[in-house]
């Protein structure tokens, strides 16, 4: 267990460092960001002066170590265009998109879920195949036109709910969130939902494979024969058992919702992380990039690692597989 | 239903459904294209951050809709010399924080302005060439320049004044120098963004400035001047085109800024909304490269750079059909242009004066000819795609009118980040571009765009092209000494219409800046682009 561990953090810290250099110079090989962010009224000493102030006129690699060398003392850099450090700026965006996130994971299940077992009690009728084709759409429809068309439909249409932004929020353990707000629950539903469909047509499929194996169960002629309701069967027994597979699939997919809600947050003006890094991708504000990427990478290498050691501890075959090698 | 929570969402259903007219009527929500870096007035000289802080922090002089020059925290100037002007300011003046501005304030914001720390582009642009300050009596402020200065009170409407008392200093104390005003406390940037600092004599209070969410701002009671018409006013950033549009149509904002042309038409065909359009200061122009031999993206020519042949550029100029342009690309919401700035604005000829190149391919070709090139040559034209409206749809055009000519042309767009920092570097040999006349008047584009680059004097900043003409030069350098306002207009235009003659740049449109808003409100276009909350009133 422990060499599974050490060899597993091992892998992760070079997943780290070559991310760290990969978008470092793919960043820097761009453009000068001083090109954008200074006023074109600006004097050439002016620009000069600027570039100074950023370090921008060292050779690229003296300015990469000391990017390292501030790196190692837990200092990312301070943003270009805001003047604040880049993690204090990227946990100040969090909390949206973490909120927006686990609603969507929400949505996802409580839509998935039902379809997906009625479509497998129902496979071959043709009530499950309509779940079915339905759930080709939440695959292949883009996110961002998906987005558009709610916002057709709900807001500017039915006048149903909000286009666009947070709505109200509230202190919750020093967190500004909208989930607890009626005013900011009504502006994450269309951008929750969205973000939902991709998992939702998913967890559809996953509940129906799980579902129709179940019924073939012996628990479940059993419970038949006992003369238990069709509904109890399916919610009780048969709904325990598929769950398993599902939230395995879900936790790492919540990682994506969190990375790459870029789509999404951009669409409804959410104010999520996605959103700060597609702005600092336009803007080259390079310490932003650098330490939104690498804190996405922290973000998958954590949930990987849980997911490793719940399976090791689940499933004593891959302990042992573990152990052996 | 007894937890708090549910009981909190009863509450707060309850109370949105309970109509509270006079308060929405009050309130105003704007959706902007773009979001300010920062509060703080003196952080980042670009356009949000200078939008953003009119509400909040007021310059001694402010500009109207065509950027004439208005009294605001000055109710007069004057040229007292050749290098010096007096400024007498306005009294009974008081920041938001309830100290009363004077004189001492504006040389304590202009010490602030050199040292802010971080900062992506400094106002010393504008307070460079300060050598002194002097305050006679608390409203009157004298300001000396080495040299002549008649943009002084230009350059005085780009930053905004903060109060040396409310940051513990006392301002009569201050000796202003050039290089540095000693050691005084001054407010951090964070200290503007969290709202402490936020202390200005605006109309309006920073209530909250949270980056990606939104501004809210509330009308400054105490305001000097006419109160501002909205108690509250929420400041989106919806920086997306379409759903900026949806959010006015679904009725969440009331006013957005620069709706999308194709938008244009059906907003304009619903009666409960309003479009209004104006002339922007911005010219949107194609750079030649008149100093590379040979120039990095022409071929077919020998090693030869054939646009240092004045019959070359001519020929470029009058085979792009302007009209075209602004008719089918861009949807009749813009205007040819013949110089670089619009009629009407300082230095600027007057309508007719110096009229768009007129269309004639024939006469491009006989040109061409003439310069020896009768079959052309090959050119690639560099743009950015994500800058100016449609710009690489323009820039297509464009290429197709030359390569009609025999000017085989091929486009190289890029994203503005890539762009701008390829075009520094002369990577292009005509480029596509944009500039708005910061200061409103026609000394901005020719000092920046067309005077002989030197780094020491600031000129030809973005001169490119490195367009030299020692002539123009001198003519746009008297101009800039000049303090007389006839005089100068005068010889910018001459300087002008050199260069035009000249075929140093092709001008090809300048800007129309749409908003679109409910029919309630009401906004004057504005051509520095600005959107005002100040100046958006409820409709007649």
């Amino acid at each position: 267990m422990l060499v599974f561990l050490l060899r597993r953090l091992a892998q992760s810290v070079f997943v780290l460092i070559a991310m760290m250099i990969v978008v470092f110079f793919g960043v820097y090989m761009v453009g000068n960001p001083v090109d954008i962010l200074i006023s074109p009224d600006a004097t050439p000493r002016e620009i000069e002066e600027t570039m100074a102030r950023f370090g921008f006129d060292q050779p690229v690699h003296i300015q990469f170590l000391s990017f390292v060398g501030n790196a190692l003392q837990g200092d990312l850099g301070r943003s270009f265009v805001h003047g604040e450090s880049a993690v204090s700026l990227i946990l100040s965006y969090m909390p949206a998109t973490l909120e927006l996130a686990l609603l969507g994971l929400i949505f996802s299940v409580l839509i998935g879920v039902p379809l997906g077992v009625y479509a497998g009690y129902k496979a071959d009728r043709w009530q499950g195949r309509a779940i079915m084709t339905g759930s080709i759409f939440g695959f292949s429809l883009p996110n961002f036109w998906v987005g558009m068309l709610f916002i057709l439909i709900f807001a500017v249409e039915l006048r149903w709910l909000p286009s666009t932004g947070r709505g109200d929020t509230v202190e919750v353990l020093g967190l500004r969130l909208s989930i607890f707000t009626a005013d900011g629950l009504s502006h994450m539903i269309l951008p929750a939902l969205t973000l939902a469909l991709y998992k939702a047509s998913l967890v559809t499929r996953l509940a129906r494979a799980g579902t129709q194996e179940a019924l073939m169960q012996d628990y479940v002629k059993f419970a038949r024969a006992k003369g238990l309701s069709e509904t109890r069967i399916l919610v009780v027994h048969v709904l325990k058992n598929i769950m398993i597979p599902i939230i395995t699939v879900l936790g790492l997919e919540l990682g994506s919702m969190i990375a790459f809600a870029v789509v999404t947050e951009t669409v409804f003006a959410w104010p999520g992380m996605g959103k700060l890094l597609i702005d600092s991708i336009l803007t080259l504000d390079r310490p932003v990039i650098v330490a939104y990427l690498m804190l996405t990478v922290i973000i998958f290498i954590v949930i990987n690692l849980i997911v490793d050691v719940i399976y090791t501890l689940l499933d004593p075959r891959v302990r042992v597989k573990g152990e052996a090698a | 239903m007894s937890s708090p929570v549910f009981r909190g969402l009863a509450v707060a259903a309850l109370a949105a459904a309970i109509p509270a007219l006079p308060l929405a009527a009050q309130e105003l929500r704007i959706g902007f294209a773009s979001e300010p870096s920062s509060a703080d007035p003196h952080f980042h000289n670009v356009g949000p951050n200078n939008q953003m802080r009119r509400n909040l922090f007021e310059s001694l002089v402010g500009t109207d809709e065509a950027q004439q020059l208005l009294p605001l925290l000055a109710t007069s100037w004057e040229p007292i010399s050749d290098t010096a002007w007096q400024f007498n300011l306005r009294q009974d003046v008081t920041f938001s924080d309830g100290s009363p501005f004077d004189a001492h304030d504006v040389v304590y914001t202009v010490c602030r302005i050199p040292g802010v720390p971080d900062s992506p582009s400094l106002f010393t642009t504008y307070t460079g060439g300060i050598v002194d300050m002097e305050v006679p009596d608390p409203h009157t402020l004298i300001v000396h320049s080495a040299e002549p200065y008649p943009l002084m009170p230009t350059e005085f409407s780009t930053f905004g004044i903060i109060s040396a008392r409310a940051n513990g200093v006392d301002g009569a104390a201050i000796e202003f120098s050039p290089d540095g005003c000693g050691d005084l406390n001054y407010p951090g940037t964070q200290a503007f963004n969290d709202g402490s600092a936020a202390i200005g004599t605006g109309p309006f209070l920073m209530e909250s400035f949270r980056r990606g969410e939104g501004i809210t701002l509330v009308r400054n009671p105490d305001y000097w001047g006419e109160p501002a018409a909205w108690e509250r006013v929420t400041m989106l950033p919806l920086t997306s085109a379409g759903p900026r549009v949806a959010a006015l149509i679904a009725g969440d904002v009331d006013l957005i800024e620069n709706p999308p042309l194709q938008d244009l038409e059906r907003l304009r065909s619903d009666d409960s909304l309003r479009v209004v359009q104006g002339i922007s200061n911005r010219v949107i122009y194609i750079h030649l490269d008149h100093e590379q031999v040979p120039s990095p993206m022409i071929t077919g020519t020998d090693g030869v750079n054939p646009l240092q042949d004045i019959r070359v550029r001519e020929a470029l100029s009058i085979a792009v059909n302007r009209d075209a342009i602004v008719e089918r690309i861009m949807g009749g919401v813009a205007v040819s242009a013949g110089e670089l700035l619009p009629p009407g604005m300082f230095g600027a000829h007057e309508e007719g004066d110096l009229p768009p190149q007129a269309f004639d391919a024939e006469r491009a070709q006989a040109l061409l000819a003439e310069a020896g090139y009768p079959n052309g040559f090959g050119i690639t034209l560099g743009t950015p795609n994500d800058r100016y409206i449609n710009d690489a749809q323009v820039s297509q055009a464009v290429a197709q009118m030359w390569s009609r000519i025999g000017v085989t042309t091929e486009i190289d767009a890029s994203t503005a980040s890539t762009f701008f920092s390829r075009r520094n570097a002369q990577e292009f040999s005509a480029y596509l571009a944009g500039w708005g006349a910061g200061t409103g008047e026609m000394s901005s584009p020719l000092r920046a765009l067309l005077a002989t680059r030197n780094p020491d004097t600031g000129m030809g900043g973005t001169n490119a092209g490195r367009y030299a003409n020692p002539e123009m030069d001198a003519i746009l350098m008297e101009a800039l000494r000049t303090v007389d306002d006839a005089a100068r207009e005068q010889l910018l235009r001459d300087a002008s219409r050199m260069a035009m003659e000249d075929f140093a740049i092709i001008p090809l449109h300048y800007e129309v800046s749409p908003w679109a808003m409910v029919a309630t409100v009401d906004y004057t276009p504005r051509a520095d682009q600005y959107t005002l909350p100040y100046d958006v009133r409820p409709a007649q």
